[in-house]
């Protein structure tokens, strides 16, 4: 692959440090240029394609495939199938780790659900692969398909999301609620949702001997080297695989998934590099989606609006040979204070590929359902939204009662709704009317994400001629990777950001953890710092143990790295550069490495959460029921901000997800077959420029001294949370008519408006 | 992808011929046809691509005061014609309404007659579906129906017809003039689209081979631009298809109603001339009533075929609202939000 040439053309003014400055995207230019080299982009000679046959059956078996009218066709080279592949070292469905999902490559002739792979042709061409497929015309059994959040018994999961305990539950809800002196018991639902990220899960696979190339978008590289190599039963160290640039994951290309395995089968059947992209519709099946929940709020609140209880129980499902869980109920154990609280989950097993962490797992679907049930509480109380969640505003962690490491949500709520001017909003809905006679509501939602570490590390080396290097196999999905990390970095070190060489995204670098949970700044951030700092540290300790250096000595009194010098903390007049300490010390490099983890005892302490407040503004016509955003204002803290351009962009793009989760997302699957009838992008609706109103986000301070040592808390998920619910609550407002089945569809609000 | 034939004719009686032969088609823009072949759901042995045919993408006034439109002038052309825009506003404005800016600039007048469905169940191609495969049964029957046909369907096929351009040209009363094997001929736009009965897998009333040269609005339907409207209800602001659209056109003299045109979208297998509708307004002040009136008449035939009820209430208040806007005269520009309810809101640059 060519080196990558990062540009910071046209020139940053740098006001001191690196972080906090509001950097463009180092990656802009080549991205606007298209010279970024995403996975499907790669072409090595003899290159063949391969395109997935994928079953439009949900359940049963495939009984016949005409591999020879496949194989007849012109340019077709091989058809893979489960008759016909090279072996597994493993077999996929063993789950060596909880961070393995059961994937479909071709162990049996099984269908689990609609749009799983049953087949793989390569063909010399991408045409000829396409219509070799088409000629496979597969024959099934079919078995009866389990459908929807009624297929079954329901049965209460071991664990929801990623091993959080099913139930919860703190002070007794059932006395909360009978000692309340207004309830609400109400049920939300939320549709099946697909990750849908504009490049389509994509591989470019290839074998030389036992040594595979892979070309591939992945949120965790370590995860996808490991997986690969325990299938394939060959050393991680054989396996190369480069990630540089992501166009979006949003938790799909998160953790290895079946199509990329057959890609590097396909390349191991024919001995030759093998391309295989998905097509849109086949990414509604194989690569995850965020299941469908059904929820159940009851709340309690005493004569004054203080919430007596609180109650969240979530419906959702699972695919029947694998346990993903949404844990949507969870939402409600950080934001509001009930002296009793119980979360709980059940599900039932559904003909389905399995559901998988998507943006915001759990806090999505959850935060839409709770911040709708503490509007209708608000309203049932007749109080003001943000005055009952100032009411009810949670000192300490709900449901665990520890301290927050930091929550400046208050600051958010003031800062944002002087922005929106909340102050103005009339309790009652259906007040307000624009010029033109359209409806008009204010709505808002309470944000929340966890604060999360993962593990990570970082190689850093100083230069003889003074420049750094930062080395992390980190993941640029789009979120600005290469440009945030690259900060860190400079500071780590020292030095201007363009003397740094910042290396990233293959998997010969050091782990950077997976990029997920919104913690991948924080990780692989606290990683870099602390390299930087170890390497540093060595430098210093060439410069002040050596007489000949104007630091010599400095060892107590410690040592500054700024712009490529040491500096002697007590006297800024004595410094060295670093190639001067290099020359001298006769050393072509100093290197050292350094790690980035959680903090046990922090964690044990605190509870570390971002928090943001969201208010929004829709126009809705009073007879046709079409519903329209026009104004959303967020105030988020969430730690430090290490650049702000880049905050923002996730802040705007996690807002539009909100509301795209009130208005509009939704797979649409057929109540018999189990297929998804719009998977495509121009019947799966997201929003598109013209619903997309001015948006304005506020990033308030906050200060975290225990999330870690940068104290970053991440921002790419929480943006989803608050949202969604703030919108639903200004449909509310401007109508009257309370919608719990999202999204919010003109039928609902037609007939009741 | 299949192999197929790709000709290229000069000429209309080349491209005749050309496509005369049973799995030939033709190509316009393809911004449907390649979609259905991509997804299997078309698989034709022969393209003939009719873009290179000269002077079918030309916008003529004739002498008698008619418009005529060549099969290839694109949707965003035809839209920004200045001259056409403000003799047939609501045509304007339902182009505008309809896809995206990119789809607009590609796609012909001939093809966005002529374009499917978008059942999903026509375009999943292992579904049952008689309109692609005739008498192979209709899937969406008891299926995810809640965008389908509440007029004009019947059992075999309950699909409407997405277009946005149709509607109002149905309402001026639009004559498709086409070149088939035997000549030349013409008809109504309102005799092109087929209601289903018992074989929905026939879209229209062409034959093979039957090419549209153009499409021609009689000297009447200028009479309607002064006030003339595309309204169009749907899932986001833009890029969508209508759930159901309605357009309303009215010649309006000393205050009375000389002369009312109604049509709806995404109701039908076609575009829907609302003419019992039009009757009641016919000489009548332009009032809530009378509109009221004609929004019952012009779904008196409707009934769900599915989870779709909710579409004849928004039909009858779109059918009120259409003819609200069109009475209080076509705006001197079309609004950035061409046929949304949105469009009177400040601040919207672009659909
Ligand atoms: C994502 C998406 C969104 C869309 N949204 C909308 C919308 O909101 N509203 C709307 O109205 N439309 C919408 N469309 C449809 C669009 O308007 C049509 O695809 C387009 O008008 C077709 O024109 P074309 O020139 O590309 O036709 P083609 O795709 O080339 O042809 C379509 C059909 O017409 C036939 N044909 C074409 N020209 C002739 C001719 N002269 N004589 C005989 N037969 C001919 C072809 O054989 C083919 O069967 C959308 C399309 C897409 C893909
Ligand atoms: S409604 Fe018509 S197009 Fe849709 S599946 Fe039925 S027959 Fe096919």
């Amino acid at each position: 692959m060519p080196e990558l040439n990062l540009s910071s053309a046209p020139a940053h003014l740098r006001h001191g440090s690196s972080i906090g400055q509001p950097l463009t995207r180092r990656d802009g230019l080549l991205k606007v240029k298209g010279q970024a080299t995403y996975a499907a982009d790669n072409h090595p000679p003899g290159m063949l394609f391969a395109v997935m046959a994928v079953s439009s059956i949900a359940h049963g078996r495939v009984t016949l495939l005409d591999v020879a009218a496949a194989k007849q066709h012109p340019g077709v080279v091989d058809v893979m199938t489960s008759d016909h592949k090279p072996q597994l070292a493993i077999d996929p469905e063993i789950k060596t780790n909880p961070f393995v999902f059961r994937m479909e490559v071709l162990q049996s002739n099984e269908v689990r659900y609609a749009n799983q792979p049953i087949a793989v042709v390569i063909a010399e061409t991408l045409e000829a692969a396409t219509e070799g497929a088409v000629l496979l015309a597969p024959r099934y059994e079919n078995l009866p398909a389990l459908i929807g959040l009624d297929a079954g018994e329901s049965f209460v999961p071991p664990v929801v999301g990623v091993g959080n305990p099913t139930e919860n539950h703190r002070g007794d809800v059932e006395a909360g609620l009978a000692s309340s002196a207004k309830q609400i018991d109400a049920i939300y639902e939320t549709p099946p949702q697909y990750h849908n990220a504009m490049e389509p899960h994509a591989i470019v696979a290839s074998w030389d001997g036992d040594n595979l190339s892979v070309d591939m978008p992945t949120q965790g590289l370590m995860l996808s080297l490991g997986r690969i190599a325990e299938l394939f039963g060959i050393a991680p160290d054989k396996i190369h695989i480069r990630s540089p640039f992501l166009g979006g994951g949003f938790g799909s290309k998160g953790l290895m998934s079946g199509p990329p395995v057959l890609g590097i089968m396909a390349a191991k059947l024919v001995g030759k590099p093998v391309k295989l992209v998905l097509r849109r519709e086949q990414m509604y099946g194989p690569v995850g989606h965020r299941a469908p929940t059904r929820q159940r709020l009851r709340i309690g609140a005493d004569g004054e609006g203080s919430l007596t209880a609180l109650d969240h129980h979530a419906r959702t499902l699972s695919s029947t040979f694998d346990d993903f869980y949404e844990p949507a109920a969870d939402a409600s154990h950080t934001l509001y204070a009930a002296p009793a609280i119980r979360t709980s989950h059940d599900a039932v097993r559904v003909n389905t590929g399995t559901p998988l962490f998507m943006r915001a797992p759990g806090e999505a679907t959850g935060s839409i359902a709770l911040e709708s049930a503490i509007d209708e509480m608000a309203w049932a109380c007749g109080i003001d939204p943000l005055a009952f969640r100032l009411k009810n505003y949670a000192e300490v962690e709900p449901i665990t009662g520890k301290p927050f490491s930091s929550k400046a949500l208050r600051a958010c709520y003031e800062q944002g709704a002087a922005r929106f001017g909340w102050a103005k909003r009339p309790l009652q809905p259906r007040q307000m009317r624009d010029d033109a006679g359209l409806l008009v509501g204010w709505g808002m939602g309470t944000a929340t994400f966890p604060a999360l570490m993962f593990q990570a590390a970082a190689r850093a080396a100083i230069r003889r001629d003074g420049s750094g290097v930062m080395e992390i196999g980190a993941h640029d999905m789009g979120q600005g990777a290469w440009t945030a990390l690259a900060q860190i970095a400079a500071d780590a070190v020292g030095l201007d950001i363009d003397r740094v060489e910042f290396k990233a995204g293959t998997s010969d670098l050091p782990d950077a953890g997976i990029a997920g949970g919104s913690a991948h700044t924080a990780t692989a951030g606290a990683a870099i710092h602390s390299a930087g700092a170890a390497v540093i540290a060595k430098l210093a300790d060439l410069a002040t143990g050596d007489e000949r250096s104007p630091l010599f000595g400095a060892g107590n009194a410690g040592v500054i790295a700024r712009d490529g010098r040491l500096i002697r903390r007590d006297d800024e007049s004595r410094s060295e550069s670093y190639a001067e300490i290099l020359a001298r010390a006769g050393v072509a490099e100093v290197e050292a490495r350094g790690t980035g983890a959680p903090n046990p005892a922090a964690m044990e302490e605190y509870a570390m959460h971002a928090h943001g407040a969201v208010f929004a503004e829709v126009k809705v016509d009073p007879d046709l029921g079409q519903v329209r955003v026009t104004r959303m204002v967020g105030a988020f803290a969430a730690g430090r901000i290490v650049n702000p351009h880049l905050v923002k962009s996730q802040l705007f793009g996690g807002m539009i997800w909100g509301m795209s989760f009130a208005l509009h997302e939704e797979a649409i699957t057929d109540r018999r077959s189990g297929r998804i009838m719009n998977a495509n992008l121009g019947e799966y609706h997201i929003p598109v420029n013209a619903d997309v109103p001015p948006l304005d986000v506020i990033t308030v301070e906050e200060h975290d001294p225990h999330v870690n040592a940068l104290g970053i808390k991440g921002v790419g998920e929480i943006g989803i949370t608050g949202s969604a619910g703030a919108v639903a609550n200004a449909v509310w407002h401007a109508t009257g008519v309370r919608v719990r089945r999202f999204p919010i569809k003109i039928e609902e609000l037609l007939t009741q408006l | 992808m299949k192999q197929f034939d790709y000709v290229r004719p000069a000429t209309v009686a080349e491209a005749v011929a050309a496509a005369a032969q049973p799995g030939a088609v033709y190509l316009a823009a393809g911004t449907n046809l390649l979609d259905l072949m991509k997804g299997g759901v078309s698989r034709p042995d022969r393209l003939v691509d009719v873009t290179h045919l000269d002077g079918l993408d030309q916008i003529e006034r004739l002498a008698d005061g008619s418009a005529r439109i060549g099969a290839l002038v694109s949707n965003a052309d035809l839209a920004h014609d200045a001259d056409f825009a403000r003799s047939y506003p609501a045509v304007a404005e339902a182009l505008l309404s309809g896809a995206s800016a990119q789809l607009r600039n590609a796609a012909t007048v001939g093809g966005n007659l002529l374009q499917r469905t978008r059942c999903a169940y026509f375009y999943d191609t292992a579904s049952r579906c008689n309109k692609r495969e005739a008498g192979s049964g209709c899937d969406a029957r008891e299926g995810e129906n809640r965008g389908h046909a509440v007029l004009g369907w019947s059992e075999s096929c309950i699909a409407t017809h997405p277009s946005d351009f149709c509607v109002p040209l149905v309402a001026l009363d639009a004559i498709v003039e086409i070149e088939g094997k035997n000549g030349r001929r013409e008809i109504a736009l309102d005799e092109l689209h087929r209601l289903p009965g018992s074989s929905p897998e026939r879209d229209s009333a062409l034959e093979p081979g039957d090419l549209i040269v153009a499409v021609r609005l009689p000297p009447a339907a200028r009479g309607f631009a002064a006030h003339a409207r595309y309204l169009k209800v749907r899932e986001r602001t833009s890029y969508a298809f209508a759930v159901v659209s309605g357009s309303a056109a009215l010649r309006i003299e000393n205050g009375k109603i000389a002369e009312a045109r109604l049509a709806l979208g995404g109701v039908a297998a076609k575009p829907w001339r609302a003419r019992a509708a039009e009757d009641v307004l016919k000489g009548v002040t332009p009032t809530a009533d009378a509109f009221q009136e004609a929004a019952w008449r012009a779904l008196t035939d409707a009934k769900p075929s599915g989870d779709n009820a909710f579409k004849i209430e928004l039909a009858r208040r779109i059918v009120v609202r259409a003819l609200t806007l069109a009475a209080a005269g076509t705006p001197a520009r079309i609004p950035a939000l061409p046929a949304s309810p949105f469009a009177s809101t400040s601040g919207a640059i672009h659909a």
